[in-house]
């Protein structure tokens, strides 16, 4: 009998809540902004302070964003929605409650589609999204006391709850990427993990393949980057099988992922203790979502990622690695889609922004909408490649000149004299010359070494400064070798 | 004074006089005004100042009234006597061995002495019909929403609602009137029109000179929270419900313009004249019936049967409100913190949260032990208690269903009747040291009152007469949604039936 390995024994189950800070321009139940960095304290009034007499007033564009969020994720979305009070005690809660959604939330069940590392999809179940307040944040290290700022207290949160159908620290990076892209295309969220604008908890288990009870579950929070996340699942489910080849149970608890450590630790509460005695706001009466309303929403729908790379594949031409690049990022796909409406030669615009662009963008970390070659100038510098005025090679010094050149790619190359040359005989004449030159390597080549070819098309280069037709060059060579031999 | 100087020289400057104008009010201390501190009548709030005026105040400083000061209640509006007061208890103006009732207590005294034209109150089981019963003035416990919120600090936040007392009706009517309607800042305020309640006529004359047409107010019949437009919070907000519940009680818009039958047709609930009503206040009341029967109206007998459970909901469903409203009383931003000194037990520390540091723990649990009282921490208690896992549905969630049942009782009633004549109280104002001390038993006093909270109606307490002793007499009328005038109409014959 074959022994299975301990990882081959047990299937890990996880299952994510996410909190999403909604880009709303004020709070979700209070004019104030939440616009950020702000000196502490100072995005604040009586209503999100909790002052005695305030009450709460829904901001709609959360209520939007939401919704959107729910038709994305081929959700139901309850047209009538409750708010309930979460009830619990800490210093950057004002009210001593935080207004959020239980029974009923805005959004019911929904699906959200990744692809696995081997490339195929997989469906996970999204249980529900709900809109909330945020908290305010307490600053622990400043000597004996906590600092208090409430600039987040009362900023707007979809929390995303899912299946518990993820089965690795892989999967789960990926869900969250696809979530956050979908966010980003949404336009509802900035998605920014490090700034905690994009926070993500994993519920994790094992049980034995085969199983189809959960085992005991943990939490694990404080993990702010992709990597983390998955990280931290891959350490916790680890952990968990080893208790249970030991012979050990796995203990309900809440862990806080340290990415220093590489280690996830037990925090000091029993997150079940908790009991948040939570009943409907009697501030808020039911929200209801007109159908009007919601159509309305339906139909302003931006295209999504997966119908994106769908289109580029199908439309374009594109290999599916290039469609998921130039739908990755939002602005990306924007400046790939306007480029494509100048230029039919899609596959060399995708090598161009995939290569040049983005290797640029990154760099400079700016922002394509502000990128220094407007889509149309590159789609002109690509169909300077396409119609053979110059080559792949030189088009990449026609684009670091364009960087910092507004002239359009044609005049720079007439300026900078970088057309190719595909004349024959002036071909014909340099490679004669680099013939006769290197009669030592020309006998290599005869006496069937055929490899050194590469070192006459590199001199070939190197006295045109690049700007030979490489196609010319290849048969010009072949050709005049083949003479030299006869 | 000042005040009274400025408002006469705008005067001169040209400026039209407010329907308020130079009215002497006095506010409750529970509802905020910029100037005056806010304690709630709790030591937690001592010496606060309010950043901001309730909506309320607002509208009356807009038509010019006074607001002279703040008058003394029960601690966070709970109690029924006004002895729960951090501040001292309120002496009943009438006599002085007897209390005010409560918690409007301050309220209802400051009018029954003439410290001021009108007070304003809040209502969540009875807090202003019953003081202006024991005081002999009149207190109108407007419908559920019709007046604005922000600003009053919650006890109950479903059932709370403002209103005034006064000598006369006239006067209940007109400040009524001004502090009615829609507040962006209220999402549960009411958002179509309301008829306008100044001035008010006797009912026997009563025209009904309102109309009212549903198709200026397409969103009146929605039970709907519309949530307003990011950029500009406060607009376009809609109605709404007394509470927030999957199966909302739905406020009804007012009637449209009624057959003007001067035949009102009145209902004596049976339930509210059984065991425990002091017979003195039973006959007065009854006697207020054969008057109306006199007047040529209709008093039939009626019942109301889950009368019987409106204490036990009531005190399940405002215990857990006020649990959860007053968790924000913690010492941290505002009002009293207590000294922490290191000497919580380690196991209280423990019960209180594990993930909470002992100094904290002790923070809140000094603040909130030393700054509230009893009454109060007693209603957190159990409020906290009936929310908690595993007891919601026996407790809150049965209390809510009640809620229901006693709301579709009355408007079983209201099909057929205009109006609810009822006792205010079962007795009369006790005297101090006399009061009893079972919770339970002082809960029992508002048996007639808290009803009209839970189904979110308007009520009135009219002072029919004095006692044997002296006492004030009063009786209640419960009218449907939005109907104040018939309210304000009927007891304004009262008025002059009584002369
Ligand atoms: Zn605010």
């Amino acid at each position: 009998m074959i022994e299975l390995l301990p990882t081959e024994k047990y299937e890990p189950v996880i299952g994510l809540e996410v909190h999403a800070q909604l880009k709303t321009n004020t709070k979700i139940f209070c004019s104030c902004s939440t616009g950020y960095p702000a000196p502490p304290n100072s995005n604040v009034c009586p209503v999100c302070l909790g002052h005695p007499g305030v009450l709460p007033v829904l901001n709609e564009s959360a209520v939007e964003f939401a919704i959107k969020l729910g038709i994305a994720l081929n959700s139901r979305v309850n047209l009538r929605s409750i708010f309930a009070r979460k009830n619990y005690f800490y210093p950057d809660l004002p009210k001593g409650y935080q207004i959020s959604q239980f029974s009923l939330p805005v959004v019911g069940e929904g699906e959200l589609e990744i692809t696995l590392e081997d490339g195929t999809k997989k469906k996970i179940g999204v249980t529900r999204a709900h809109l909330e307040e945020d908290a305010g944040k307490s600053i622990h290290d400043r000597g004996d006391s906590t600092l208090v700022d409430l600039n987040r207290s009362g900023v707007p949160l979809l929390e995303i709850v899912s299946h518990p159908d993820i089965r690795s620290g892989a999967e789960a990076a990926s869900y969250l990427r696809t979530l956050r892209q979908i966010l980003l295309y949404l336009d509802i969220c900035d998605g920014n993990m490090e700034e905690g604008s994009l926070r993500c908890d994993a519920n994790i288990s094992v049980r034995l393949r085969g199983e189809t009870r959960f085992g005991t579950k943990t939490e694990v929070k404080n993990m702010n980057s992709f990597k983390n996340v998955e990280k931290a699942i891959n350490f916790e489910i680890a952990r968990q099988i080893d208790l249970l080849e030991e012979g050990r149970e796995v203990v309900q608890q809440t862990l806080l992922w340290n990415a220093d450590k590489g280690t996830a630790s037990p925090m000091r509460s029993k997150e079940d203790s908790h009991d948040y005695r939570y009943f409907p706001d009697p501030d808020l009466p039911p929200l209801e979502i007109s159908n009007e309303w919601f159509e309305k929403i339906k139909s302003e729908m931006p295209e999504l990622p997966a119908r994106k790379v769908e289109r580029y594949t199908n439309e374009f031409g594109l290999p599916p690695y290039d469609a998921g690049v130039l739908t990755q990022q939002p602005e990306t796909s924007r400046y790939f889609e306007e480029a494509a409406g100048f230029t039919s030669a899609r596959k060399e615009l995708s090598n161009l922004i995939m290569t040049e662009v983005l290797k640029v963008a990154n760099e400079k970390k700016i922002s394509l909408a502000e990128f220094a070659i407007e889509p149309k100038r590159l789609a002109k510098l690509v169909d300077l490649i396409t119609s053979g005025v110059i080559s792949g090679k030189i088009a990449k010094d026609v684009f670091a000149i364009m960087l910092s050149d507004e002239s359009e790619p044609e005049e720079i190359v007439k300026r900078e004299g970088l057309s190719q040359i595909s004349d024959s005989d002036e071909l014909e004449k340099i490679i004669t010359s680099i013939l006769n030159d290197n009669p030592a390597q020309v006998a290599e080549y005869l006496a069937g070494k055929e490899k050194i070819l590469g070192f006459f098309v590199g001199q070939v280069m190197k006295q045109t400064k690049g700007k030979a037709n490489p196609a010319t060059v290849n048969s010009l060579l072949l050709s005049l070798l083949k003479r030299s031999s006869g | 004074m000042q005040k009274a100087e400025v408002l006469l020289s705008s005067l001169k400057g040209g400026k039209a006089p407010g329907r308020l104008f130079g009215a002497v009010i006095a506010v409750k201390d529970v509802i905020s005004v910029v100037g005056m501190p806010l304690t709630c009548a709790s030591k937690m709030l001592e010496g606060f100042q309010p950043v901001f005026n309730a909506t309320i105040i607002d509208k009356l400083l807009s038509d010019d009234a006074l607001i002279i000061g703040k008058l003394n209640c029960d601690e966070f509006a709970m109690g029924a006597t006004n002895t729960n007061s951090a501040f001292g208890a309120v002496l009943n103006p009438v006599d002085k061995s007897r209390v005010p009732g409560g918690s409007s207590g301050g309220s209802a005294a400051a009018v029954a002495a003439g410290l001021c034209d009108v007070a304003i109150g809040s209502d969540t089981g009875g807090s202003i019909r019953q003081p202006a019963a024991f005081c002999g003035v009149y207190g109108i416990k407007p419908t559920y929403s019709r007046v604005s919120r922000y600003g009053l600090t919650a006890f109950a936040s479903s059932f709370d609602s403002i209103g005034p007392l006064a000598n006369s009706v006239d006067d209940c009517a007109l400040v009524l009137d001004v502090i009615s309607g829609y507040d962006p800042l209220d999402s549960t305020s009411y958002g179509g029109k309301l008829p306008s309640l100044s001035p008010i006529s006797p009912f026997v004359q009563n025209e009904f000179t309102y109309s009212f047409n549903p198709d200026e107010h397409p969103n009146l019949a929605q039970d709907t929270n519309t949530p307003v437009s990011d950029e500009q919070p406060n607009s376009a907000q809609d109605t709404n419900t007394p509470v927030s519940d999957e199966q909302p009680i739905t406020i009804q818009s007012p009637a449209d313009t009624k057959d003007i039958s001067k035949k009102l047709k009145i209902a004596l609930p049976k339930e509210y004249f059984g065991e425990g009503l002091n017979p003195e206040i039973k006959s007065a009341v009854e006697e207020i019936a054969s008057k109306l029967v006199e007047a040529g109206h209709i008093v039939e007998e009626v019942s109301l049967p889950n009368t019987k459970y409106a204490i036990a909901a009531y005190y399940v469903l405002t215990t857990a409100e006020a649990a959860s409203n007053l968790s924000r009383y913690d010492g941290v931003r505002y009002g009293k913190r207590s000294k922490i000194n290191g000497t919580l037990s380690e196991e209280k520390n423990r019960a209180v949260s594990e993930e909470k540091s002992g100094t904290l723990a002790e923070m809140y649990i000094n603040t909130r032990s030393e700054n509230l009282g009893k009454e109060v921490k007693r209603r957190i208690m159990l409020g906290n208690y009936v929310l908690s896992g595993g007891y919601y549905e026996a407790y809150f969630g049965k209390a809510q269903k009640v809620r229901r049942l006693i709301k579709n009782d009355f408007t079983k009633i209201f099909k057929d009747y205009d109006l609810i004549l009822t006792p205010v109280t079962p007795e009369f104002p006790a005297k101090f040291g006399e009061m009893p001390t079972d919770p339970l038993a002082v809960y029992l006093g508002d048996i007639y009152t808290t009803s009209v909270n839970l189904a979110g109606l308007p009520a009135v307490s009219v002072p029919i007469g004095c006692s044997s002793q002296n006492l004030p007499l009063a009786a209640q009328f419960i009218g449907k949604e939005f109907e104040e005038n018939t309210l304000l109409s009927v007891a304004k014959m009262l008025e002059s039936l009584l002369q």
